[in-house]
């Protein structure tokens, strides 16, 4: 009788039943995010053209086919540009986001859990971090360390990991006065243990919620370096840096700092959405265990 | 007697705070024999919770400071040893049940995990064990079909539940000293009942002794051998739990038992007792519970109190318990 019920493969497979339980801003940011995604990992597909193929007979075509973006001042495909764009912009936003994000949740959520002088050292050296604009700060490290990827990321990981360091912290604070966790102490459980198996699952959601919107800032972030020269070098494909060679010809061009632009829009859209369903989720939860 | 299990000598627990430190536990003297159900019973804020807490040394200093003559534990004195001993006690030799079983347990993991993570740790046993001893250990405390529920999370089982499996966790070390802090209060009285005859079989199976905090005088009275009256941080009065309820030999035990609720009294107001417990920073000369008490006269509120052993063995801090007599007598008229 077990075997029959086997036999049949019912559709209460668990991603299916995730899935239905999600909300519609969840499902529509998880959608366009997909589209994206799926987007920059099948660009050589997709593209129809060499993203880095200059025609000086097709400069400056506006949007129609085959070029379905128009084209840029080197007769450059823009349609093709923005997708591979996608690639460079994503995996930096990505790494900029969750690389930070997990020494700084560890970090503070075990200073938020012992508190002491490693706790005190900690929060100074957040309170300087965070007492300068970042956007200053970066700029002032890629300013010695000279412009390209490699060192955004240097930079970024120097700073970036204070807020999820100060959010883990605040809740570990509140989550090491719990029951459960007084209880799995008289257990004789090792302080490393309850940290990191029985607190950090329990203060991770707010650090998590907050990823989504600063994965859109970190988009944002190297957008706007690669505007100023600061981030990725031409000839490659990064939105900002789009942006930023559309901006001189604006008048007779709209679309090439448009067509990037939109592009920057529509994954900030659906990080927000994400974000949005992913706290309004998590809090549910938070509420139904509690 | 031979040498109790548990015998606290002198315990003084006071918290440093900005107005000045607060006194939670005044000079406390008990002991605990192998087997034995202990009572404390007391109002909110008399030093219950703060006792257990201190018998694990769960308290952090700052700011509580914690001073006694002694507190052995098995001929071992808990205040002198170092934290990894005292991991070794809490997980093996003390255990503990708390007041919320639905904050007792952690809500991201599955509880049959929970229930036998201390046995993986103390034990190092494997997974295919751990699970196995976690379905036997919850078939135990009376949970059904504990083979398929081993895996649900916190969140899909009821209080009471809960609570059998919080009271599991604590039974994995086969401890000798379980205790239960306010076990039943969150649980509705039905569940009460069956949580508190969890807890008196699973002693009688292992012959742990139990410190079974309460401030239902009722759940004492049904379960323990013994039971120490809490008041303002002093045990105010302690001796067997039949002769106190009986003929308390203290104003503030009587009191108590006079405020229970009887179903049968159904006119009147019911019995509470008048004024507020006193401020513990701000600790008076005399007895804690003069200024509340119907008998006190002017020795009582310039002489400190001590526990001392009447005849029959019953202890009070009572200077005067031959008046406790005189209010039943006085109530009557």
């Amino acid at each position: 009788m077990v075997a029959s019920t086997e036999a049949q493969p019912r559709r209460s497979n668990p991603i299916f039943r995730e899935i239905a339980s999600w909300s519609g801003s969840l499902r529509a940011g998880a959608f366009i995010m997909l589209v994206i995604v799926l987007a920059a990992i099948f660009a050589p597909l997709i593209a129809p053209f060499d993203p880095n193929e200059q025609d000086f007979n097709a400069i400056l075509m506006p949007p129609g086919w085959p070029h379905l973006f128009g084209t840029d001042s080197l007769g450059r495909d823009i349609f093709s540009r923005v997708l591979y764009g996608a690639r460079i912009d994503l995996v930096i936003g990505f790494f900029t986001t969750y690389v930070p994000m997990t020494y700084g949740v560890i970090l503070g959520a075990y200073a938020g859990y012992r508190g002491g002088w490693f706790d005190t050292v900690l929060m100074r050296i957040l309170d300087v971090a965070m007492a300068f604009p970042f956007l200053v700060l970066i700029i002032v490290i890629l300013a010695i360390l000279g412009p390209g990827v490699q060192n955004i990321y240097i930079s970024v990981f120097i700073l970036a990991w204070t807020m999820y360091a100060r959010l883990a912290r605040a809740e570990m604070m509140v989550e090491r006065t719990k029951d459960y966790v007084t209880a799995v102490k008289i257990l004789g459980f090792p302080q490393r243990r309850i940290i990191f198996r029985h607190g950090l699952p329990n203060v991770i959601n707010s650090s998590i919620v907050f990823s989504a919107s600063d994965f859109v800032l970190n988009i944002l972030l190297v957008s706007g370096l690669s505007f100023l020269g600061l981030g990725i070098q031409p000839p490659e494909p990064e939105w900002g840096a789009m942006i930023a060679e559309g901006r001189d010809f604006i008048r007779q061009a709209w679309w090439m700092a448009t067509m990037p632009g939109l592009a920057i829009l529509a994954t900030g859209v659906a990080l927000a959405l994400i974000g949005d369903g992913l706290a309004q989720r998590l809090g549910e939860r938070h509420h139904t265990t509690v | 007697m031979s040498e109790p299990l548990l015998a606290i000598e002198d315990l003084t627990v006071s918290f440093r705070t900005p107005r000045g430190p607060v006194l939670a536990n005044n000079h406390l003297s008990l002991a605990v024999g192998q087997g034995e159900t202990l009572g404390i019973v007391g109002e909110s804020g008399s030093g219950k919770s703060v006792l257990c807490r201190a018998i694990l040394r769960l308290l952090p200093s700052p700011p509580a400071d914690i001073t006694a003559r002694a507190m052995r534990f098995g001929g071992r004195d808990l205040l002198k040893l170092k934290p990894a001993e005292m991991r070794a006690i809490r997980g093996q030799d003390i255990a503990m049940v708390f007041q919320n079983p639905m904050t007792s347990l952690n809500p991201v993991w599955p509880i049959g995990d929970q229930v036998s993570e201390g046995l993986r740790i103390h034990r190092g046993i494997g997974r295919a064990a751990a699970r196995k001893a976690a379905v036997d250990i919850l078939k135990r405390v009376g949970i059904p079909s504990a083979e398929v529920r081993v895996d649900d999370y916190p969140y899909q089982w009821s209080g009471g539940m809960m609570q059998r499996a919080v009271i599991a966790m604590a039974m994995t070390g086969q401890p000798k000293l379980l205790l239960a802090d306010e076990p039943t209060t969150a649980l509705d009285v039905t569940i009460q009942d069956q949580i508190l005859s969890l807890l008196m079989e699973l002693q009688r199976e292992t012959g742990m002794a139990i410190i079974l905090v309460s401030h239902d005088m009722s759940v004492i009275s049904e379960t323990c051998d013994r039971v120490a009256v809490m008041y303002a941080g002093s045990i105010v009065e302690m001796g067997e739990a039949a002769t106190i309820f009986h003929a308390p030999k203290h104003p503030y035990t009587h009191a108590l038992l006079r405020s229970i609720p009887h179903l049968d009294a159904r006119e009147g107001r019911l019995a509470t007792i008048g004024g507020q417990p006193p401020d513990l920073s701000r600790p008076e000369p005399g007895c804690p519970f003069a200024p509340r008490c119907p008998v006190a006269s002017a020795e009582c509120r310039a002489l400190p109190i001590a526990l001392k052993t009447l005849p029959n063995g019953q202890a009070t801090a009572c200077h005067f318990p031959e008046r406790v007599a005189d209010l039943d007598r006085r109530l009557a008229s």
